[in-house]
């Protein structure tokens, strides 16, 4: 079953600002998707139509079976939840448990429910033991990963990650994509990556890259990146793995096309001996 | 970062950390009055050693309690200044055009600093120990206005983001080559000008990064919320309750008994 689907959604920021001329996009449940584009792409903008923080202008949006309006606006979002891009802006509270349970609070969930979907939630992002700590005094990566446990304590279907490592150290990129990889396949949430680490891309079971908001092209990762000259002209970079075994065969070595750190180290020692 | 004193939780479990919000904004009204109702030094040494107390029972370190008095102290050491030399009194020490210095004068320096002294200690304590999310809970739970309070917890929360902030645009100005440490006073707070621009417009975007996030948690306002943690009233508050009466009734005691200073 398709869990969200853009139906030639059109949408402009106003006269002269950036528009998504016509969009047609689709993640199925259960998909990982990682969505790529470099800056001013529309891949946020992307993200805000999702859970309608902005309003397409025409076209509709579908999440399940549910056409995005007005009325259903709330509905919508407890499904499809959304972690932004700076760590420091998206908390509300000041101690992690009270943070994770606000949206789980806006809802109307019982008091009992609550404790529990904070439980649930901190585990699954790894955060338990720091329940009661202060958010002003965790890492970039325990931020972004409080701010996940808030989303996921909604219990959405959805989650939307709109380019959320693109502050953190490299460690704390690490430890958001090890629970997102996790949530997709354990809890068989749908998860849409919006990044520009290509690195993070090879996650996901399918790439879409984005240009001045549209689509301009689509397949598995590994696809995607053996088309390096096309990704060039999109401002796109291979990612590192990519990027060696590709010099090495402008080298002269006889190595593959591969993305896959085990396969490459295995065929440069062949070709080494 | 700078540590900040000011509105920011300090978490430890203690006494006056357990007590409810409510309880606590009652409390620092009673003792806000008793330490106007003090129209002698006794009042206010008593309003001071229940102060004591509190903080003792806080376990806030008294380091940080100083710290909230030196937030402040520029402007009790200027108003005082002005006190001291511009209070007309009777029993003059020593006198030089408009400018003269008094008994009176004196004392009542003394009374405006430790009555700044005590409110800004007390107001602290009560950030210190309750969270910013059980202060909105405490005034919405006396006023039922959930967005006043929604507004004066973000409030609080943003303090660090936005000191952090002011000292990255602070580093960023210097590194262009901005002076911040010399002039006169006039070109020192014209030389803020380009930061706080900056600060004025990133303050606006983390507003509204923040307003996003709380709409995709699917916030409203306060219609339909449920809380997590449920307000209430132990021992502990009634036993606060009955310091915090007997504390107003005794400064009311020694105004009426010993009578004012001044």
């Amino acid at each position: 079953m398709r869990a969200i689907e853009f139906r030639d959604v059109a949408f402009s920021y106003g006269e002269g600002g950036f528009r998504i001329p016509k969009l047609n996009f689709s993640a199925e449940e259960g998909e990982f998707v990682a969505i790529l584009g470099h800056n001013g792409s529309g891949k946020s903008t992307l993200a805000r139509l999702a859970n309608r923080l902005l309003e397409p202008d025409s076209g509709e949006i579908r999440v399940f079976d549910t056409v995005l309006d007005e009325k259903n606006v709330y509905d919508v979002r407890r499904r499809v939840g959304v972690v932004f891009q700076n760590p420091d802006n998206q908390t509300v509270a000041s101690i992690v448990e009270d943070d994770v349970a606000f949206g789980a609070e806006n809802v109307g969930l019982p008091r009992e429910e609550i404790g529990r979907r904070i439980d649930f939630a901190l585990a699954a992002v790894d955060m338990s033991e720091y329940r009661h700590a202060m958010i002003s005094r965790l890492s970039g990566g325990q931020k972004q990963r409080v701010a996940i446990a808030g989303v996921l304590a909604l219990k959405p279907d959805i989650m939307i990650l709109d380019e959320s490592t693109a502050m953190l150290d490299p460690r704390g990129r690490k430890e958001i994509c090890d629970v997102v990889d996790r949530l997709n396949r354990e809890e068989k949430i749908t998860v849409i990556l919006i990044t520009h680490f290509m690195e993070e891309a090879l996650l996901a079971d399918r790439a879409v890259v984005m240009n001045r908001g549209e689509i301009v092209m689509e397949g598995t990762p590994s696809e995607i990146f053996s088309r390096h000259e096309e990704l060039l002209t999109y401002n796109l970079a291979l990612p590192r793995i990519g990027e060696i075994s590709q010099r090495l065969r402008e080298g002269g070595m006889s190595v593959s096309d591969t993305l896959d750190i085990e396969k490459l180290a295995e065929e440069i020692a062949a070709c080494v001996s | 970062m700078k540590e900040v004193a000011f509105g920011q939780y300090y978490p430890v479990d203690s006494f006056v950390h357990r007590l409810d919000p409510r309880f606590k904004l009652f409390f620092l009204v009673a003792f806000i009055a008793a330490i106007f109702v003090a129209t002698n030094f006794y009042g206010l040494l008593v309003c001071a050693g229940v102060l004591v107390f509190v903080i003792l029972f806080s376990r806030i370190p008294a380091g940080k309690v100083l710290r909230a008095v030196r937030g402040v102290l520029f402007l009790a050491l200027f108003a005082t200044l002005i006190h001291v030399f511009f209070y007309a009194g009777e029993t003059v020490y020593w006198s030089y055009g408009i400018i003269c210095i008094s008994r009176e004068g004196l004392i009542s320096s003394a009374f405006l600093i430790l009555r700044l002294a005590l409110l800004v200690v007390c107001s602290s304590m009560l950030t210190y120990t309750t969270t910013p999310v059980a202060l909105t809970d405490g005034i919405e739970a006396i006023f039922h206005v959930h967005v006043i309070a929604r507004i004066m917890s973000i409030a609080l929360r943003m303090i660090p983001s936005l000191m952090e902030e002011t000292e990255r645009v602070k580093n960023a100005q210097k590194a262009r080559g901005a002076d911040f440490e010399s002039g006169n006073l006039f070109k020192r707070v014209k030389a803020f000008v380009p930061i706080l621009i900056p600060l004025l417009l990133s303050a606006f975007r983390i507003a509204e990064d923040l307003g996003d996030a709380m709409e995709s948690r699917c916030y409203v306002g306060g219609k339909k919320r449920t809380k997590y943690k449920k307000l209430c009233f132990s021992w502990r508050d009634l036993l606060g309750m009955v310091v915090a009466c007997a504390l107003v009734a005794g400064v009311v005691l020694l105004r009426i008994y010993v009578g004012a200073t001044l």
